[in-house]
């Protein structure tokens, strides 16, 4: 998908763009159908995602544990519903099991589970054990002289109170696992507030990089930089490597950006203060989407 | 059965099983690797990584990273062991056992060192007795309590064959060595170790020998044990003992742990279902350790032969 033509890139981009965008439907359809989970991360990371399984990742849908695919875990579990469309577009599974998300008997429970659903590296939730695993995983390729794959994960930035990131921040950095690339979902809220008046973060860049890692600040809603910020992360050799990526919660949905009574909620089940009554919630998102806020007319209306 | 005459017991630590059987495990297999919290010596994983540096990762006092970078090892085809004081591991890191190794059923060891009274002196904080419920409780996880270090030497290199979660328990100080090379081990099997016809005994861990000797005696006070030896908490070998018990009608468990949770309670869980009979469980009951030697805490928790006994006669009526 990639190329070194700079109007095929551009090309490329806009395509991704437009599938984060269905995306996002998607993720507010299968949540409000639901009717329990988390919107604003999901939405956030929406741009982060797609990038990731339609351009950066080396993996093969129709063979979950090829040895030569790079893996992707998604430390912050709860948003994993950006996860379930973006595999479901990538031809994982039919879109249509997509409408069975937190249902009985799904292959997509509320949390992702490694041993449920083809694709998934592990099973996460709770929160802080992702890093570990990766470092683990990375650790081994290097064991096995297993070069030119990388180990993707997401952490939340809330996620980054539990103290076992910061154990696994120590052991990566030892061990100078550069085939290790986190991305931090820097998106300012989790569910009791923002992130700075529950426990802050900040210097963030500064913990990272005196833990020892390598530290890239990009836009994380923008695709074309999500996509340069993990290839420049793949050119670094001496150290672990954390894309902080600012994120939107919420992302493209006006009434849910920067909101955090939206993290864990779908649309359609409460009332909240600045958004649409409960009934409206997904026809109104959903509209937003569709029109890419108005930019665009659907051939529809 | 092969063992040793009570003569001719020896003494150690089966930690040292351990350390010996982990350096077996991985020129068996060169997938095996080893992960330790900073305590190489005292879990005798030492061996290990003086045998096979470049299998052998360091993590530091970070209990719950040792397990998750485990979890992901063995997530790429790696048998990773990891070892720590049993109060750290499992006793720290619950949740990421149960969530990225139990819950994906990763091919990963927890060697729980210095579990029980024998750690002696090191006091309650250090004298891990919940361990054994604590892992009991989990889905995919397999729970070995290893009776001396020839036993010990054995289940490493079974758990390390077996490619699942799995759970060894191990204690600090020197203990009894009963059984020899030729003493069968297998994991989910109970052996015979004594037979008897009035009480059942079911014992694990460093009581195995208390029962043995314990049942030595009674047998000049007339009172017949058999002693069950049940070194695999989970899975429960229950046609072994329902079979004993369907004899004996009265059951003593023994153990250096909870009873709550552990060897008794999951003897007790078997037998109120299947054959409910009259039943006294030995071990520590709701209370923590203290510092002291073993055998004053052993004596302090009622762990001895004379409590066996007097616990044997009160059954008998």
């Amino acid at each position: 998908m990639s190329s070194n033509n700079f109007t095929d890139k551009k090309l490329a981009i806009e395509k991704l763009e437009l599938i984060a965008n269905d995306v996002r439907q998607d993720i507010i359809k299968s949540l409000e159908n639901a009717g329990s989970g988390h919107s604003a991360g999901s939405l956030g990371l929406a741009d982060i995602v797609t990038a990731l399984y339609f351009d950066i990742l080396k993996h093969d849908p129709n063979n979950p544990t090829w040895d030569e695919r790079d893996i992707f875990m998604l430390s912050n579990g709860h948003c994993v519903p950006v996860q379930y469309v973006v595999m479901a577009y990538a031809g994982y599974f039919p879109k249509k099991e997509l409408m069975t998300l937190r249902k009985f008997k799904s292959r997509l429970q509320g949390h992702p589970e490694r041993l449920v659903l083809p694709g998934l590296e592990t099973t996460s939730g709770p929160l802080g054990s992702g890093l570990g695993q990766a470092a683990g995983m990375a650790l081994t390729m290097r064991m096995n002289k297993d070069s030119h794959r990388w180990v993707y994960v997401i952490m939340g930035d809330g996620e980054l109170d539990e103290g076992n990131n910061w154990e696994s921040a120590l052991f990566t950095a030892k061990y100078k696992l550069h085939n290790v690339i986190g991305i931090v979902d820097r998106n300012n809220i989790q569910i009791d507030g923002t992130t700075e008046h529950v426990m802050p973060l900040e210097d963030l860049r500064a913990k990272w990089e005196a833990f020892g890692w390598h530290v890239i600040e990009i836009d994380g809603n923008d695709i074309e930089a999500v996509i340069d910020a993990c290839a420049m992360a793949r050119a670094i050799v001496e150290k672990p490597i954390v894309i902080i990526a600012h994120t939107v919660p919420g992302k493209g949905v006006d009434f849910m950006e920067y909101d955090y009574h939206w993290h864990g909620m779908p649309v359609g089940l409460a009332d909240v203060g600045g958004a649409p009554p409960k009934n409206d919630q997904a026809m109104v998102a959903l509209k937003e989407l569709r029109t890419l806020r108005g930019r665009i007319k659907n051939e529809h209306e | 059965m092969y063992l040793l005459d009570h003569d001719d017991w020896g003494s150690q630590a089966n930690r040292k099983g351990f350390g010996s059987g982990l350096v077996k495990a991985g020129e068996l297999n060169d997938q095996v690797v080893a992960l330790c919290a900073d305590l190489t010596d005292s879990t005798q994983i030492s061996l290990f990584a003086k045998k096979f540096p470049e299998r052998y990762v360091e993590v530091g006092i970070a209990e719950q990273n040792m397990v998750t970078v485990a979890s992901g090892m063995a997530s790429m085809g790696k048998i990773p062991f990891t070892a720590s004081y049993a109060a750290f591991s499992p006793g720290r890191n619950w949740e990421q056992i149960k969530t990225t190794i139990c819950m994906n059923d990763q091919n990963v060891k927890i060697i729980g060192s210095h579990a029980g009274l024998y750690t002696g002196p090191d006091g309650a904080t250090h004298q891990m007795l919940e361990d054994v419920a604590l892992m009991r409780v989990l889905p995919n996880m397999i729970v070995v309590v290893p009776c001396d270090s020839v036993e010990a030497e054995k289940a490493t290199v079974a758990i390390a064959e077996y490619a699942h979660p799995a759970y060894l328990r191990l204690a600090r100080d020197k203990s009894p060595v009963i059984t020899t090379i030729k003493t069968p081990f297998e994991i989910g099997k109970a052996y015979v170790f004594a037979p008897g016809q009035d009480i059942t005994i079911i014992a694990n861990g460093t009581m195995t020998p208390i029962a043995l000797e314990a049942a030595e005696k009674l047998f000049k006070d007339g009172i017949d044990i058999e002693v069950i030896h049940s070194p695999t908490v989970k899975p429960l070998d229950a046609a072994t003992i329902l079979s004993s018990v369907e004899r004996t009608k009265r059951v003593i468990t023994i153990e250096e742990a909870q009873i709550c949770g552990g060897l008794g309670g999951s003897v007790s869980e078997l037998l109120s279902e299947h054959s409910p009979v009259p039943i006294i469980r030995m071990g520590v009951n709701d209370s923590y350790g203290q510092s002291g030697t073993p055998s004053e805490l052993l004596e302090y928790y009622g762990l001895t032969v004379k409590r066996v006994m007097l616990n044997a006669h009160k059954l008998m009526g």
